[in-house]
């Protein structure tokens, strides 16, 4: 059995809650307890039914307003697997709740309702998935019963969905170089109302010839893609110990963020670029010969190198990039807009250094995009971005702008699109201490 | 990965964390499995080292004594340092007012002898062993939680969390909760206390005890107790799914008396962990109104 992150994204009346709501029931996670608390909040609130989005919303406020603050984690699972759900909410904050569920998942569920097909919060969805190139995309077409289980209805929605994903990737609004490619994505028409195809195949849609949804989220293979990317260790914390037992003992204590490490192999140490060979890998009380990606480890080397907290341990044949320049797609996750000349905090992998916005390159339209997505077509391609350099001078809340950062020390980092563990940063306001946006290098 | 694995790992992770980004951190330990479990994953963490900062323990002076006997004892084997700060001390000094009547506990008072503690000591972060599943205003916590100087917690103004980056930024008067364990459920610790073959407390399993039933809710007696005329005290096979202040904690009937046994209850049980809590019970946002007070 292993763990399954996952993000779900919807809005307000695509019945998000509800599907949240069915697979903790098929799953039996609702205890008798909890799902007496939601029936009598719903009859407390004169619903007739039970409102299963009150299982998610924790608030005070978003039970007194009925929407989503803030995103939510649920947790469940079956024989095969434990899940993780990051429940986001598709509010005001939109864009910064999804980008915080899809940064940690592996896979996202972005519901559309069969009545609306494909709508402007669909390409909103989409679109960030894409930047966060989050690897597997799930469209659950929701509502199925309300539309007669219509298969015409399912694959319109689906050719639609298609369409826009084509003109994206084909587009270069998001990740286009690099490897590692598209998203892989599924359709399911569900009706998490009456449980269709959610944990076994619905009798109603006989001509749907994929599996339910609960088994594809099983099956999702998310492991094996992190293990053949470059080694990249960042030192956490330096471990000491001086006696009989373990004399003049010291290693450097963190997780393997991608790639394999193994005993014996050649090292560099960043920033120092000096090279050693790993004497010992351990975890507690055992000793390894090897370490995978994600695991939490502490390594021993052959030489006595300046190693501390930021230090990065890589294999010699695949080193990252150096540089204090750099590329990046940011999001702007606060309320305050960035001033110019603000000196940031810049955090990656375990490194901090000064950084600044040197400058906005463009700005990636996501805001007025939504009018016309099902006749966009070729618009797409062009509209995401101004292909004139616009003067810049402000960054609001959940906009995307490319920009040129400048640090006080280089970091060492991979781009975003072949490696996302080492490609992205957060930006700290050095005055307020409030984390401010989030970046993907290029 | 295995699971237990991969929620060891990242736990082990935001253990670091702490260690590397804050000048004095502490644990809150409570003796239940949840932060005899994070005091493993502390050991894992920095081994050979020892955990480079104290276990701080807010006494509310009503334990179960088999907690006490336990956690002296883990502290002793371990070589761990341990500060205590008691509830009744600020009961006497008048900083606080114990409840009366019925439904009386220490539990409330405790907000304010741990925020004393955080700033007598000067910890800046606090590592935790609350969980997202056990309670819905939980699933909202970040796993590192800023508080203000009066330890507050606002559900509004969190930091967004992304990847595996954790701001721990603070000004000078505020501090940090940690929660390395967010992330696993009731069950999850369970296996992994199982599989580690971490000691607990022995109020975990099935034993006899004296027990009044209140509210459907079976609670263990003590002479903390404000117990009314027609409570009557009988003798039952009970266990705890949680340890908490005595007044406040709920045995469920049980005879479980094994590791095996307790998950295959556990598994099949149709109430939550924090449905045996009283104080959980007092309203729907009970959680979420002790947070924004500094209850950690």
């Amino acid at each position: 059995m292993n763990v399954l992150k996952l993000a779900t994204a919807g809005s307000v009346d695509d019945g998000k809650s509800t599907l949240i709501g069915r697979l903790l029931y098929d799953t039996e996670s609702l205890t008798k307890d909890r799902l007496e608390a939601v029936e009598r909040a719903s009859r407390r609130k004169g619903l007739d039914f039970t409102d299963l989005s009150l299982l998610t919303d924790g608030l005070v406020a978003e039970r007194e307003q009925g929407i989503t603050i803030d995103v939510a984690h649920i947790y469940f699972h079956t024989n095969k697997r434990k899940f993780i759900l990051a429940d986001t909410p598709g509010h005001i904050e939109y864009t910064r709740n999804m980008i915080t569920g899809a940064s940690n998942s592996e896979l996202s569920i972005i519901l559309i309702d069969a009545r609306k097909g494909v709508v402007e919060q669909t390409y909103r969805h989409f679109f960030i998935n894409t930047l966060l190139r989050v690897p597997h995309i799930i469209v659950c077409v929701n509502k199925m019963d309300l539309v007669d289980y219509s298969e015409e209805v399912f694959y319109k929605i689906a050719s639609d969905f298609q369409k826009l994903a084509n003109s994206l990737s084909s587009g270069g609004a998001v990740h286009t170089e690099g490897k590692g490619g598209a998203a892989n994505i599924t359709f399911i028409p569900v009706s998490a109302l009456h449980g269709d195809n959610i944990a076994n195949l619905s009798e109603k849609m006989p001509w749907y010839i994929g599996k339910p949804l609960l088994e594809i989220l099983e099956e999702v293979d998310t492991d094996k893609d992190w293990n053949s990317l470059p080694a990249r260790f960042p030192v956490q914390y330096v471990i000491r110990r001086d006696d009989k037992e373990f004399p003049d003992y010291r290693s450097y204590a963190g997780k393997v963020i991608s790639g394999t490490f193994q005993v014996g192999d050649r090292v560099m140490v960043l920033p120092n670029q000096l090279e050693s060979t790993i004497t010992e890998i351990r975890l507690f009380e055992d000793t390894l010969n090897q370490a995978f990606a994600h695991d939490s480890i502490a390594i021993s080397l052959a030489d006595e190198i300046d190693i501390s907290r930021g230090s990065m341990i890589v294999k010699s044949n695949a080193i990252p990039l150096i540089n204090k320049d750099l590329r990046a797609k940011v999001c702007w996750l606060s309320e305050n807009p960035y001033r110019l000349g603000t000196t940031f905090i810049l955090k990656h992998a375990s490194s901090e250094v000064k950084a600044k916005i040197q400058e906005i390159s463009y700005k990636v339209d996501i805001e007025n995009f939504g009018q016309a997505v099902l006749s966009v077509g070729t618009r797409l391609t062009s509209i995401n971005e101004f292909d004139e350099p616009v003067k810049i001078n402000e960054i609001k809340l959940n906009d995307i702008v490319k920009v040129h950062i400048r640090t006080a020390q280089p970091i060492f980092y991979d781009l975003y699109a072949e490696n996302k563990a080492n490609g992205a940063f957060i930006l700290i306001d050095s005055q307020t201490n409030a984390t401010v946006a989030v970046g993907f290098l290029e | 990965m295995s699971y237990l694995k991969y929620l060891e790992s990242e736990s082990i992770h935001i253990i670091r964390e702490v260690a590397g980004q804050f000048k004095k951190p502490a644990l809150l330990f409570s003796g239940g499995k949840d932060s005899i479990t994070l005091v493993r994953l502390a050991q894992k963490a920095f081994f050979p080292a020892k955990i480079p900062f104290p276990l701080l323990h807010i006494d509310t002076g009503h334990n179960f004594p088999e907690t006490i006997e336990f956690r002296d004892k883990l502290v002793k084997d371990l070589g761990l340092d341990l500060v205590v700060r008691y509830v009744q001390d600020a009961i006497d000094q008048g900083k606080v007012v114990e409840e009366k009547g019925k439904y009386a506990s220490r539990n409330y008072l405790q907000t304010t002898v741990l925020l004393e503690a955080i700033e007598e000591l000067g910890f800046d972060a606090c590592l935790g062993g609350a969980r997202r599943d056990e309670e819905k205003a939980r699933a909202k916590e970040r796993i590192f939680s800023v508080r203000d100087e009066f330890g507050q917690w606002d559900a509004k103004r969190q930091r967004p969390e992304l990847f595996d980056l954790y701001n721990g930024k603070i000004q000078f008067g505020e501090n940090v909760r940690v929660f390395p364990i967010s992330n696993w459920t009731e069950l999850d610790v369970w296996n992994y206390i199982r599989q580690e073959q971490i000691g607990i407390p022995s109020i975990y399993f099935a034993h006899k005890r004296q027990v009044f039933e209140r509210d459907g809710l079976i609670l263990p007696f003590s002479t903390f107790m404000n117990i009314e005329a027609d409570e009557k005290i009988f003798e039952a096979t009970v266990r705890f799914r949680t340890v908490g202040d005595m007044t406040c904690t709920a045995a469920v009937p049980s005879f479980a008396d094994d590791i095996d046994t307790v998950i295959e209850e556990i598994s099949e049980a149709t109430i939550s962990e924090r449905g045996a809590r009283v104080d959980d019970k007092r309203s729907e946002s009970a959680m979420e109104e002790r947070k924004k007070q500094g209850y950690f």
